[in-house]
């Protein structure tokens, strides 16, 4: 490639933005007795370390699971183990049992980012920049342009080297990533297995996962399920049990012990939501106290519902056509009807939307743009909380500048561009006047702007009112919560009226 | 500090849609990015550069005038002329409503979030001067013609030389200074002068010589080229001189203009009855011949030399152990060193070869005078000749002849290998400034980024002419990947960490002083072998 030392600038600018993100404090400095994410993935080290496979899950005298217990995958408790051994080495101390919790210090906290940064470089990066140089249809500055883009995305910068999520997600959607290449590229084994690394590494991964199924299962269909499609199938489900296996495999020795990690995963006994999240349950909760009427387990039947409902359309659409553009288009909807309706939803599950988002940018640079922006900004309690006010501005605007002049978003506001042609030809045989519609979306934006601007302003120079200490924080989540309502039915509208897109798409190039 | 906070993010968020709405708009872009980036970095780690700064802004905001030049209750006396002082008085009175105290003379070592804040502001807002500085730079400057895409335009090229400097980022953003806006002021006179406008250019020099004086090695090539093509006004046809177009009033216009920039900056304190103070603060010539780390010139070669005799004569005993004094240069504080072997050397010294380092290029610039270009090599010559040469001598000081390289460096082929490897040496000998191990990516990162692009993106704008490098220079730059290995990587984990602590220092040092005596030495032959301009025209 003629241009890749512009790529290789591209990738460094991406590094040195995360590395300076990573000077800033993280969730819980120096705030005893619990500390925030940090000290719970250091802790994982500890327990990983010091204790026997066995009790890793269970609560015991060495492993109080009040206190930061292990609830994510083993694939995250292994990969906890490895940089607590990278740790021993350096410094023990830092993962001794009992004596180190809350164990803060410049030089752990270079080592925890440089950990963070080197799970990046190994997973992330590499399949974003994969991702890239594989699409055909753009050109090279374009994919050089949306690497740029990519990596500049706030969320998942300011969430991995600001707050410190208490579980890397540079690596489970990385791995998600390397699925969805692998996936599109018809490699498709190479793609279910790392899609399966990925949920064995979180297992929010899950939201991805319908789409994923149906996608696979909709090449079978289509191979015809009689000839190649079944062997497909078999291999698939041959690969995916097996990456389970392997990853289970410590856990799979006593009932007990697998039943316990479950139990561990899914804590259906948490309430619908916690804090404050932008999804539907907690934003309407302003007018309508759900969580205090219902009894806990229609809550859980009523979410399912919702959930399942808001993302079957799009689901049955991808089985019966299964096409990539399809696939990715039906990963952000999928995943934001789980974020926007399912059980027990954190702030930073939008990650898990953002990065089908980051993949469609190109198509869709626009409406993309506007999302990774709504979406960090959803986050913005967290983040004040954290103190990282100043890197989120300030990685919030390079990444405006980076989308905005790499695609010049706002000249690719026609119907077209928005990819709504073809939902506003049928809606034109009813009503023949419905021309308005990139009018009203832009007109959005800016308002949607605009109140994201002065929301920020408002938090972070005005005190809120005694009686209510919460209100910044509940408007931020209720305005995504609508911004992310109005794209699940853009995205679903793209979906379902792709199909005519699809049979001759010579007519709309 | 977050109502300042969002103010300042609101003025850049403007900034941003601005640059939103004309879509396409690289400069901006590239302007804005870099700009955003400094933001990041103001969590990094500062010198007590640092402390300098905020002891002036104490002293020029909480005393009279005539206590400016005395003031010594701070180590960190005020040693810049007076424009830059009244520069430090101005953004006290912003500073004022950051945090007062800082502004006291006796709150020494003061440091607050909000003073951080203010400062590392103060030096991001006024690099806007620099940026300006870049865009007529970029209007004035003709570079090779080469493809439509805009990655390959000389100009794209160019303003991302300047605007992502390494040196300036790390120098001014994360060790702390105000490079930057002085450069700026350079770099616009250069494009004043550029532009014919040669007057301005005059003023601005003369303006930013009040404000660093470090500026008075380049102040020959202002001298002699505004002399030779600006008072006279023509040329016999052969390019040499013709007295008779002499011009009185140019000449005059030109001295009042100096003389009236040095009366506004030096009169107060001559009405004081203060300038031999002014002045013994402005050079101070008890400082070592050395800066604490050897600055990558002549004179590390020299003193390296030295080191190497000494140790040879130890071991074969012709050297009197007593008589070696023990102070290694490059530990401890500035101050006074004798050479053990080689002859000590003393300002008079350094200076008389600093000049005739110069000389041959004034000469350059007198007898075959090449219109600005010429100019512009000379100037980079004579800033480079000091750095070979000069007393106390610090390593930013390559900033000076670097930044006016890049102008060169999209001109021809053979200037811009000159280019790379005077920044790539020079930008490396800057890393002993971050010692600390949270900047060590950021500084690796930012070097890569910048060697990378400069090296590529000029190779690129020539590809179709002679390489740039030929087999040693690339060898000798990539040497540079080895020795950061050793230096940060290897040498603390090896037992030799406590005997000779000053190995990297003296390494890197010696390393680079090659690399940079190496392309002074190039730029010199290619300034005198090029044919004068009447010649290149008919070619």
């Amino acid at each position: 490639m003629e241009k890749w030392y512009l790529m290789t600038a591209v990738v460094l600018i991406g590094l040195t933005v995360r590395w300076t993100v990573s000077l800033n404090s993280y969730s819980g400095a120096g705030k005893p007795p619990m500390f925030g994410d940090y000290e719970a993935q250091r802790h994982w080290q500890e327990i990983t370390f010091n204790l026997p496979i066995k009790q890793w899950y269970f609560n015991s005298s060495d492993n109080n699971l009040q206190y930061w217990g292990l609830d994510y995958p083993p694939l995250t408790a292994y990969h906890s183990l490895l940089c607590a051994y990278v740790a021993e080495f350096i410094n023990p101390d830092w993962i001794a049992l009992h004596t180190s919790r809350g164990y803060e210090s410049q030089a752990h906290k270079l080592f925890m980012r440089t950990t963070v940064l080197i799970a990046d470089l190994l997973i992330y990066i590499p399949a974003v920049v994969l991702y890239c140089c594989c699409l055909k249809e753009i050109s090279i500055k374009k994919r050089i342009a949306k690497v740029l883009c990519i990596l500049l995305y706030p969320g998942l910068i300011l969430i991995d080297y600001g707050h410190f999520q208490n579980i890397y997600n540079s690596v489970s959607l990385g791995f998600a990533l390397w699925g969805v290449l692998g996936v599109c590229y018809d490699w498709d084994l190479l793609g279910s297995l790392a899609f399966c690394l990925a949920i064995n590494y979180k297992q929010m991964e899950l939201y991805h996962s319908l789409p994923f199924f149906c996608f696979l299962l909709g090449k079978c269909f289509k191979k015809g399920l009689k000839g190649k499609g079944f062997v497909l199938l078999i291999k698939l489900v041959c690969t995916v049990v097996a990456a389970f296996l392997l990853c289970w495999l410590p856990f799979f020795t006593e009932r007990e012990q697998t039943l316990q990690v479950l139990r561990r995963l899914f804590p259906v006994d948490r309430g619908l939501f916690e804090d404050k999240v932008a999804n539907v349950w907690c934003s309407f909760s302003v007018f309508l106290k759900i969580k205090d009427i219902l009894p806990h387990h229609i809550q859980i039947i009523i979410s399912f519902c919702f959930t399942f409902l808001s993302l079957l359309p799009a689901c049955i659409k991808l089985t019966l056509h299964p096409s990539p553009k399809g696939f990715k288009f039906t990963l952000v909807s999928c995943a934001l009807s789980f974020f926007l309706f399912s059980f027990q939803v954190h702030e930073k599950s939008i990650l898990l939307v953002s990065l089908p988002v980051c993949l469609v940018l190109s198509e869709i640079p626009f409406m993309s743009t506007w999302f990774l922006l709504v979406s960090t900004f959803s986050m913005l309690p967290l983040l004040l909380k954290d103190e990282l006010l100043m890197p989120s501005v300030v990685t919030m605007m390079a990444f405006f500048i980076a989308c905005a002049t790499s695609f010049s978003i706002f000249e690719k506001t026609s119907e077209e561009e928005l990819q709504l042609k073809s939902f506003s030809i049928s809606v034109r045989k009813y009503f023949p006047c419905f021309t308005f519609l990139p009018r009203i979306i832009l007109h959005l934006f800016l308002f949607s702007v605009i109140t994201m601007v002065l929301l920020t302003l408002m938090t972070v120079t005005l005190d809120p009112p005694q009686r209510l200490p919460d209100l910044f924080s509940v408007l931020v989540c209720f305005v995504s919560c609508l911004n992310f309502l109005f794209f699940w039915v853009y995205f679903n509208i793209i979906i379902m009226w792709d199909s005519k897109n699809g049979r001759n798409p010579k007519k709309i190039n | 500090m977050r109502m300042k906070l969002v103010g300042v993010g609101g003025a850049t968020a403007m900034a941003a849609l601005r640059v939103a709405t004309g879509a396409g708009n690289w400069f901006s872009a590239l302007a804005l990015g870099v700009t955003l980036l400094k933001c990041l970095l103001i969590p990094t780690y500062h010198s007590t550069d640092f402390e300098v700064h905020r002891n002036w802004l104490a002293i020029t905001h909480s005393l009279p005038i005539s206590q400016w030049y005395y003031e010594a209750t701070s180590e960190w006396t005020l040693d810049y002329p007076p424009f830059f002082a009244w520069f430090e008085y101005a953004l006290s009175h912003v500073a004022k409503y950051f945090d007062q105290e800082m502004l006291n003379v006796h709150n020494l070592n003061y440091s607050s979030s909000r003073t951080l804040l203010f400062q590392r502001f103060s030096v991001i807002f006024t690099d806007a001067l620099f940026v300006y500085a870049v865009y007529e730079c970029c209007k004035c400057i003709e570079g090779k013609k080469a493809g439509k895409e805009l990655t390959e335009k000389p100009k794209f090229i160019l303003s991302a030389l300047l605007l992502w400097n390494f040196g300036l980022l790390i120098v001014d953003h994360i060790h702390f200074q105000y490079n930057g806006f002085l450069s700026g002021l350079m770099l616009l006179s250069i494009a004043r002068l550029f532009q014919k406008r040669h007057m301005e250019g005059a003023f601005l020099f003369a303006v930013l010589l009040h404000f660093k004086h470090i500026y008075l090695y380049v102040a020959p090539a202002y001298g002699i080229y505004l002399l030779r093509s600006y008072c006279f006004t023509a040329n016999k046809p052969d390019g040499s001189i013709r007295w008779n177009s002499f011009s009185f009033v140019r000449l005059i216009s030109l001295g009042l203009i100096v003389f009236l920039v040095s009366a506004l900056s030096l009169g107060p304190f001559l009405a004081l009855n203060q300038l031999p103070q002014v002045f013994s603060r402005l050079f101070p010539f008890k400082r070592g011949l050395c800066h604490a780390y050897w600055a990558p010139n002549f004179w590390a070669l020299y003193s390296a030399l030295d080191k190497v005799l000494s140790v040879i004569g130890l071991e074969l005993k012709l050297l009197d152990p007593n008589k070696v004094p023990k102070a290694s240069m490059t530990s401890g504080l500035v101050q006074q060193f004798q050479h053990t072997v080689l002859p000590s050397v003393t300002p008079l010294a350094t200076l008389i070869c600093t000049l005739i380092a110069i000389l041959p290029s004034i000469f350059c610039l007198w007898f075959k005078p090449q219109g600005p270009r010429g100019f512009l090599r000379c100037l980079i010559l004579c800033a480079l000749s000091s750095f070979m040469f000069g007393w106390h001598v610090h390593e930013k000081a390559i900033l000076l002849a670097v930044l006016p390289m890049s102008l060169l460096s999209v001109g021809k082929a053979g200037d811009a290998s000159i280019f790379l490897i005077l920044t790539t040496t020079g930008h490396y000998s800057l890393f002993p400034l971050l010692f600390t191990a949270p900047e060590l990516p950021i500084k690796i990162l930012l070097m890569l980024l910048f060697t990378i692009y400069s090296i590529s993106s000029l190779k690129t704008l020539f590809r179709k002419e002679k390489p740039l490098f030929n087999w040693m220079e690339t060898f000798y730059l990539l040497g540079l990947g080895p020795l950061e290995v050793f230096c940060e990587f290897v040498f603390p984990f090896t037992s030799w960490k406590l005997k000779y602590p000053f190995i990297p220092l003296l390494l890197t040092s010696v390393y680079c002083a090659v690399g940079i005596t190496y392309a002074w030495f190039k730029l010199y032959v290619s300034a005198l072998s090029d044919p004068p301009v009447g010649k290149t025209k008919k070619q």
